[in-house]
């Protein structure tokens, strides 16, 4: 998969839906979907499939940690092999909830790059706080709708494209800061604009810095579209989300 | 073309009738607009995974509400939750409303009011599902007259 972080190049923004050919699969975001709802699985896999994105859908965290083969901590050529781009989970689910999977894949060294967005039908602020200090890159209030997809899509797509000198300037996870990267300017804070801590100051963190291997897809970087990222922020959504 | 332009009219009415009456909400439109040829039995397959979960759920939640020794509300509010959570990503708005009142009497332990929920629930699951076969029939009928079904906006 050609990954080097010299070429960029643009993409439209309008969502494709014509049948991915065999050179398309190279771009093509590979998500994890984690839910244990059947019916949300279903509805989850039809929005990335039509957002151009491969899909596995797996029914828990378990199910989830096997397939990136991280549960039995068998990292045995420490390689994202299976090249998952984004994970997108829901979080109340029997067994592990998708807050604890969050932090099984944060604490792994080979897989914490990847961004992971949370869902879920309740839009409790101190939820969503605790999940984006977690290292969450997003928050979604359930239903789930094409834009939301959309939005993930361009966030995780952009960061796709973006080499790794850019993942550099970012600052938004701090958890990356961990990182031992030179920071040269920090990034606009966005989704994480509620979170009380400061994204573009280094955080004192207790685990320490650790070389992140480079045939992992960057994470997080700071949209360099003049989108209004804010519009997005989960406590926006919360605001307007029509729920009970 | 005439058959088709009227069917294709009675599709509308009645999709609008069913939003109208709160059967369906925005999301199920969300859900129409994710089928396309490529996916074209899309909206079909959903609501039939929703009607199967509802039945379990159901069959869930009463036999938990049966049990005479005492209830074990955390059960009965586990399966609503679910419930809740696929009504609400279908746009099954009226079984959606029933699933948070449902929650509320769970919370408080109300058996009476738990056992009104499910039996309002279970009807609602069983209005939803003759309305929306019909709707499906008409799709189907448009289909089988040469028509395309309009999208809704």
């Amino acid at each position: 998969m050609a990954r080097d972080g010299g070429v960029t190049w643009r993409r439209t923004e309008k969502i494709d839906r014509f049948n991915l050919s065999a050179a398309d699969t190279a771009e093509e975001l590979h998500v994890l979907a984690v839910d244990d709802s059947l019916v949300d699985r279903k509805v989850i896999e039809r929005l990335l499939r039509i957002s151009s994105c491969k899909v596995t859908a797996v029914d828990s965290g378990i199910r989830a940690l096997q397939f990136l083969g991280l549960d039995e901590e068998k990292n045995s050529n420490g390689f994202n092999d299976l090249k998952v781009d984004l994970i997108i989970t829901d979080y109340c689910m029997p067994g592990m909830t998708g807050y604890e999977l969050l932090k099984k894949v944060k604490e792994s060294s080979v897989f914490r790059e990847i961004p992971v967005v949370i869902m879920s039908s309740e839009n409790v602020l101190a939820r969503i706080d605790r999940c984006l200090e977690e290292g969450a890159e997003d928050f979604i209030v359930k239903p789930v709708k094409l834009s939301d997809v959309k939005r993930i899509k361009d966030y995780t797509t952009r960061e796709f494209r973006v080499g790794e000198e850019e993942r550099t300037r970012k600052g938004i996870n701090k958890r990356k800061q961990r990182d031992s990267f030179d920071l040269s300017s920090s990034s606009p804070p966005s989704i994480l604009s509620s979170s009380p801590v400061s994204s573009s100051s280094s955080s004192p963190e207790s685990q320490s810095p650790s070389p992140s291997p480079p045939s992992i897809p960057s994470a997080s970087s700071a949209p360099s579209s003049p989108s209004p990222i804010d519009s997005h922020s989960p406590t926006r959504r919360v605001k307007t989300t029509s729920s009970e | 073309m005439d058959v088709v332009n009227q069917l294709q009219r009675q599709f509308l009415d009645y999709s609008a009738s069913l939003h109208r009456e709160g059967f369906l909400d925005d999301q199920f439109t969300q859900l129409q607009k994710l089928q396309d040829e490529n996916s074209p039995d899309f909206v079909v397959e959903v609501a039939s995974l929703f009607f199967e979960d509802c039945e379990k759920l159901i069959n869930n939640m009463a036999r938990a509400l049966e049990q005479q020794q005492g209830v074990d509300f955390k059960q009965v509010d586990a399966s609503v939750h679910q419930l809740k959570g696929s009504s609400s990503s279908i746009g099954a708005m009226r079984v959606k409303n029933v699933c948070i009142a449902f929650r509320s009497f769970c919370e408080a332990q109300n058996r009476e009011g738990c056992l009104r929920c499910l039996q309002q629930v279970t009807q609602e699951y069983s209005l939803l599902k003759n309305k929306l076969q019909t709707l499906f029939r008409l799709e189907q009928q448009i289909l089988a007259a040469g028509g395309s079904v309009p999208t809704i906006e």
